[in-house]
């Protein structure tokens, strides 16, 4: 997220944001008087309204690298990007509420991995647990990490300071409200984001000359995206509505749309796997159903969320694409954000030029080595496309604003950009209110969710199985401190090894790629056993992990020395993958349950398998209020947004 | 949860929306300010929205308190 100007922020944008990290610490101090058992402090008492779980659901996902993530697929991808939320989480919250929530909610599990006990035993609710503790303070240390950085180089902040004040304001108002603080300021940070960002958007999409002029635009770039580094190859040129459609060029294969994917991997992978995996299983975001006032609170949840989600793209993926078609406006005057080259590394850069010019690279390997060479005597990265390019210019005096243009976008910048474009003081301080807030708010689900795993799978479970409940309530107020310490030691960790923490979030993802085949198995087929769970699991990682040391993608890869597959792009990896573990974990999970004994007798089942489980029945509530009902209607309305966008 | 939590939100938009249109009402005249934002004046149009928005909030939070008082936990 590099910037290159700092911004001015004026007396009132401070305002806007002390009133903000007031308002959050009210309500952490209003919510104390109510924390009076564990139940109140991890689970919120069980006491929330639906439509406050809903939106917290929804924004529990929705933190800030989400938000620069989404826009800057939205420059890179387009419409496509909509994916993520239309085949992706929509259909996966359906499923959770309508199927897999009267199993959470109805088993009196507190947490996704005591569900995993219950169904299973202990060492499935181990490996979940533990991976999981691990994983959210990795998550949150990464993204305070990315806070610090840009209250950095936004306002010029000091770095210890951003990230030690605003990891302080999360402690307060976790330690005094728990988990219903948690949920509180992640509504808040919702209409926060959703009035913050809107009107950029729309100014946005105003001096693009409105929605119609942005897809004019669009195709014109998708005949040569090289032009504006959008593709690393000169010649590359993709059919008019690759940016535009959704489906059309997915369908047309995998070199006939920017993302590099085909669409077997796109529904499977993405559609199914990962979202499923993510949606369903993830205890940050179950944990908000979970704190629902009643069963048919709980199974709404997801479907309250749903709601927003669908219209999400709007805020977050058409920033990406007003960017650029801005950019290909001449008249504009805006660029996609580059790291800039320092100065003093221009010589070093020209003598690599200027004797590459005398012996231009012939096949596309020279080129990469040039490139590379480039990037290391410049301190940023290069687009190839643009360096095969420069290296036939003679002008010398052309050189460094040649080699500046060369400079690979920062697709993490274009949200940024564009705060800074369009807002003026005042609308400045609540655009960067809003992604202040929901940076806090990510670090506190995750600090929540952590507290709550903790206390309940790994202490109450392996350490001190008979305390009092206010002993865990203690455990669960300093268990806090320690994982906002452990945040912070995180974002200290990834700030100074960020190859350590690529090859970490690497690794999550081979954990979390076959979970939801051990969730469908074991919610589902009652002969599922714990042995059959805890093999496929591990099974499903390792699988994942060969996959990928076996196949490259973009120079990712293939760590195994053995190329079976050359990936078209990363992200095509990472779905097959999925799709890999999650039949390995599927096949594996199946066939051990057939070879052992289940040693969980069909009462014990009872709640937690849906044939062991009497029907629900809807009675006593109307039938438009009715998960199966508000499921369907939502599903009608995603495959009406696929159509639009075909 | 005892706290509605329409109350805090609908007083911080009303806060930051009063804060918002009063410096776009008195920037009323500075048309250089506004330039970034197309010559709309963002803060004074924003500002009311959010105003509207958070007395929406606040009254809405009152209504349910009333009705509910006797059985309010």
């Amino acid at each position: 997220m590099l910037l290159n100007a700092q911004v001015q922020l004026g007396n009132l944008d401070y305002a806007i944001m002390i009133i903000y990290v007031l308002f959050v610490l009210g309500i952490g101090w209003t919510l104390r008087r109510y924390m009076k058992t564990s139940k109140d402090f991890f689970q919120s008492g069980q006491s929330i309204p639906t439509w406050i779980t809903g939106l917290a659901f929804m924004s529990a996902n929705l933190g800030a690298l989400e938000l620069v993530g989404m826009a800057a697929c939205g420059a890179k991808y387009g419409i496509a990007t909509s994916h993520f939320y239309w085949i992706g989480a929509i259909p996966a919250m359906v499923f959770l509420a309508v199927f897999m929530m009267p199993f959470y909610y109805g088993s009196k599990a507190r947490s996704v991995p005591e569900y995993l006990k219950l169904r299973f035993d202990e060492r499935v609710r181990c490996l979940n647990s533990i991976s999981f503790a691990v994983m959210t303070v990795f998550a949150s240390g990464i993204s305070m990490n990315a806070l610090a950085k840009l209250l950095n180089q936004l306002l010029g902040w000091n770095y210890h300071f951003g990230l030690w004040i605003c990891s302080g304001v999360v402690l307060v108002y976790v330690l005094k409200g728990g988990l219903t603080s948690a949920i509180y300021t992640e509504v808040l940070q919702f209409f926060m984001i959703v009035l913050g960002f809107a009107p950029v958007v729309y100014l946005g999409l105003q001096d693009a000359g409105g929605w119609g002029s942005i897809k004019t635009q669009l195709t014109q770039v998708a005949s040569h995206p090289a032009a504006l580094n959008l593709a690393d190859d000169a010649s590359k040129t993709f059919g008019a509505n690759a940016w535009t459609s959704a489906w059309q060029p997915l369908l047309a294969g995998p070199a006939n749309n920017p993302m590099g994917v085909d669409w077997f991997a796109m529904v499977f992978g993405l559609g199914f796997v990962l979202s499923f995996g993510y949606w369903c299983t993830n205890f940050l975001v179950v944990q908000r159903a979970m704190a629902a006032k009643n069963m048919n609170s709980a199974r709404n949840t997801p479907l309250v969320a749903s709601v927003p989600k669908m219209i999400l793209p709007i805020l977050v993926i058409v920033p990406g694409m007003i960017a650029v078609a801005l950019m290909s406006m001449p008249n504009k005057d805006y660029r996609l954000p580059q790291a800039q080259i320092d100065s003093s590394k221009y010589p070093a850069l020209t003598a690599i030029v200027q004797q590459a010019a005398g012996n231009p690279p012939t096949d596309a390997a020279a080129l990469k080595t040039l490139v590379e060479k480039l990037n290391k005597a410049g301190d940023v990265g290069f687009n190839s496309a643009k360096v095969a390019e420069l290296i036939k210019t003679s002008d010398a005096a052309q050189l460094p604003a040649k080699l500046q243009d060369a400079v690979a976008n920062d697709y993490d910048g274009v949200i940024l950009s564009l705060v800074k474009r369009y807002c003026p003081m005042g609308l400045l301080g609540l655009a960067l209110t809003a992604l202040l807030a929901s940076f806090m708010s990510g670090m506190a689900g995750n600090v929540t969710a952590f507290n709550t795993v903790w206390t309940y799978d790994l202490y109450q479970a392996y350490m001190a199985k008979d305390k009092s409940d206010a002993h865990y309530m203690w455990m669960g107020r300093f268990i806090t401190i320690v994982g906002i310490l452990l945040s912070i030691a995180c974002a200290y960790f990834a700030r100074m090894y960020n190859n350590a923490m690529d090859i970490i979030q690497l690794v999550f993802g081979f954990v979390n790629a076959p979970l939801f085949a051990t969730f469908l198995l074991g919610m589902f087929w009652s002969r599922t056993t714990g042995t059959g769970a805890f093999v496929g699991l591990l099974g499903g990682i390792s699988t994942s992990a060969l996959v990928h040391g076996m196949t490259l993608a973009e120079g990712k890869g293939g760590w195994l020395g053995v190329h079976l597959y050359n990936f078209p792009s990363t992200m095509a990896q990472n779905f097959w993958l999925a799709s890999f573990a999650f039949i390995a974990c599927f096949v594996l999970t199946a066939v051990i349950s057939l070879s052992t004994a289940q040693k969980k007798t069909n009462d014990e089942l009872k709640g937690l398998v849906y044939s062991m489980t009497p029907r629900l029945t809807d009675t006593g509530v109307a039938w438009y209020l009715r998960p199966a009902f508000l499921g369907t209607i939502l599903l009608i309305g995603c495959v009406i947004l696929n159509i639009i966008f075909f | 949860m005892g706290l509605d939590l329409r109350i805090p939100i609908g007083l911080m938009f009303s806060l930051v929306g009063i804060l918002l249109a009063v410096y776009g009402f008195m920037t009323k005249a500075n048309t250089e300010i506004y330039k970034r934002s197309l010559d709309i004046n963002i803060n004074l149009v924003w500002g009311l929205f959010l105003l509207v928005f958070g007395v929406i909030m606040l009254v809405f939070a009152m209504k349910s308190a009333k009705q509910s008082k006797p059985d309010q936990q």
